[in-house]
């Protein structure tokens, strides 16, 4: 038959390298197995060993950061960036492009240019902290108390302008005759942006959240090449942890078993997020 | 006609241009610390961006420690060969799925839609011991062929059926009425008035792939074979090379992506555009 000749590579390939992969990856979860020794059936033990592990704990706990610190931040000024490049400026198509490519960029490269930034004693964030009165800027990724903070803020830069186009595309499906509207109604710029623009983007916003959330759950290569988790485990991320598990330790049931936790999460997330959304739907 | 400057138009003026600073800044360093001396770099103001003396030095240093020639090779090898055959297969699939009647169409349709909500990590360490049992690591293989078959490809199928649903009907029927067969329709019609659609995901397959990690970092660590990412990350574990050589490489592996980016702006634009339903 025609059609099934037309579909049949794509099938087939995802089918071994994505639902067959799925189905091997439950089994690993269930096993002991560092790639040398056959694997051996160890049941729950693996995902037992999750609610024991504190450097697991570590890693949701830092990932709950990175969404604290990245998602609303990222929102708000993704939004803001869009409104205010949405109009005639001159230069806009400038600053659009400016604000854009950070996000083109591979976290791998940049992030070495970041390394470079936070550097405590030579990089440019603490020499103009320095300049504006502080006398002992943050040690950055350095110290447990502020690596965090700055990898947030490193993929903050990243990603906003990512979404800000996001939103611009959503910019343009708002008629214009809504704020005409409300300009004769004696609307204040503040009120238009509260009551016209923002609600009317809570579509973009609903997907840009969840893809943002996918994102901070993710975040891999800036660890890797920033921070390698570092100080003291404070800017490990789960799917890091799975990595290092998996492919420095070869502890390859344990590290599936994360994964399968990850992935759980991540749906449950996703899940909530329409079901919220469907009820807001129903009330508004 | 005299042009007013509005205060709060110099308030919005100056706080866009500080924002593109910020957002240029780190780009600027990296291109103009890549000319600079080590001494320059350590000793220097970080907001001084001239390079005294100037020097192609730390290229040449960059490329004779590393292959980092091979390494721009490979990574265009994959940009190009991976988008491809993924936009290939996936209109091939979209075009079944826009216009032909089999059984099990919307349940294979809904099943495929389901791996683009499944994270890659989980698929991770299998996809790592199939590899492996293939015998594909530190092979071109391992680098191409699970590239192609994950969630790009079920996001090109879904949005390469969107546009097929799009194109009046009419043309490809004129085209069986001339004697075509499914697949030249699909080919000689379909095809080159999807232009446009092909683009936007030719580019955002490019950026995805020119910037990959993780999974070649796994199944590669033949210098030879790595693509421009991996090779970087390599550079940088051997910092006794120093920030400018690390610089010079750094600015290698960001410069392609960013000229094509000021070539085929729109085509990034439109990506963000389709991309809402997650797809990256």
């Amino acid at each position: 038959m025609t059609a099934w000749s037309f579909i049949l590579p794509a099938v087939i390939g995802l089918g071994v390298f994505v639902y067959g992969a799925l189905v091997y990856s439950l089994y690993i979860s269930f096993t002991s197995w560092d790639l040398l020794s056959p694997a051996k059936w160890v049941g729950l033990a693996n995902y037992a060993r999750l609610f024991r592990d504190e450097s697991f704990h570590q890693c949701m706990y830092n990932t709950l950061y990175f969404v604290v610190a990245i998602v609303p931040a990222g929102l708000v000024l993704a939004m803001a960036m869009a409104v205010a490049l949405n109009r005639p400026l001159k230069g806009v198509a400038f600053f659009r492009a400016a604000y854009y490519m950070p996000s083109i960029t591979s976290a791998v490269a940049i992030g070495l240019v970041w390394l470079w930034i936070f550097n405590p004693d030579q990089g440019i964030l603490n020499t103009i902290l320095r300049a504006l009165g502080a006398s002992y800027p943050p040690r950055w990724l350095e110290s447990t108390r502020w690596a965090k903070l700055g990898l947030s803020i490193m993929r903050l830069w990243q990603v906003s302008g990512y979404y800000m186009i996001m939103y611009l595309a959503g910019l343009q499906n708002i008629p214009n005759e809504l704020y005409e509207a409300a300009e004769t109604d004696g609307a204040t710029p503040w009120q238009k942006t509260r009551h016209i623009t923002v609600p009317l983007l809570s579509n973009t916003t609903f997907f840009a959240t969840v893809m943002l959330l996918i994102e901070v759950f993710n975040l891999f290569e800036a660890v890797y090449v920033m921070t390698e988790g570092r100080p003291g485990g404070s800017t490990n991320t789960v799917l890091y942890y799975i990595y290092t598990e998996a492919f420095q330790s070869y502890r390859m049931g344990y590290a599936s078993a994360i994964a399968w936790v990850l992935f759980v999460i991540l749906f449950v997330v996703t899940l909530v997020q329409f079901m919220v959304r469907r009820r807001n739907e129903r009330v508004g | 006609m005299k042009v007013k400057i509005r205060p709060d138009q110099v308030v919005l003026y100056v706080v866009l241009i500080l924002l593109a600073a910020i957002m240029v800044y780190p780009f600027l360093w990296s291109v103009t610390a890549s000319l600079k001396t080590n001494r320059q770099i350590f000793s220097g103001n970080p907001l001084e961006l001239i390079p005294r003396p100037a020097t192609f030095d730390n290229y040449r240093r960059a490329f004779e420690l590393m292959p980092f020639g091979r390494f721009l090779l490979n990574s265009a090898m994959l940009a190009i060969l991976v988008p491809a055959a993924s936009i290939l297969l996936g209109s091939m699939a979209a075009y079944a799925f826009a216009r032909m009647d089999f059984r099990g169409r919307d349940f294979i349709f809904l099943l495929l839609l389901g791996v683009m909500m499944m994270p890659g990590h989980v698929t991770l360490i299998p996809r790592f011991a199939l590899v492996r049992k293939l015998g594909w690591i530190n092979k071109y293989t391992a680098l191409i062929i699970p590239a192609i078959f994950g969630g790009q490809l079920v996001f090109n199928i879904f949005l390469m059926r969107q546009h097929f649903l799009s194109i009046p009907k009419e043309l490809e029927e004129a085209a069986f009425i001339d004697g075509c067969s499914r697949w030249g329709v699909w080919w000689k019609v379909v095809m080159p008035n999807s232009r446009p659609a092909i683009a936007t995901l030719a580019i955002i397959g490019f950026k995805s792939e020119w910037n990959s990690f993780l999974w070649p970092n796994i199944v590669i660590n033949d210098y030879m074979k790595m693509p421009i990412q991996v090779g970087l990350a390599c550079l940088q574990s051997n910092m006794r090379t120093g920030w400018d050589v690390l610089m010079a490489g750094t600015t290698v592996a960001i410069i392609p992506l960013i000229v094509i980016f000021l070539c085929f702006q729109r085509f990034f634009i439109s990506g963000v555009m389709t991309s809402g339903m997650g797809g990256r």
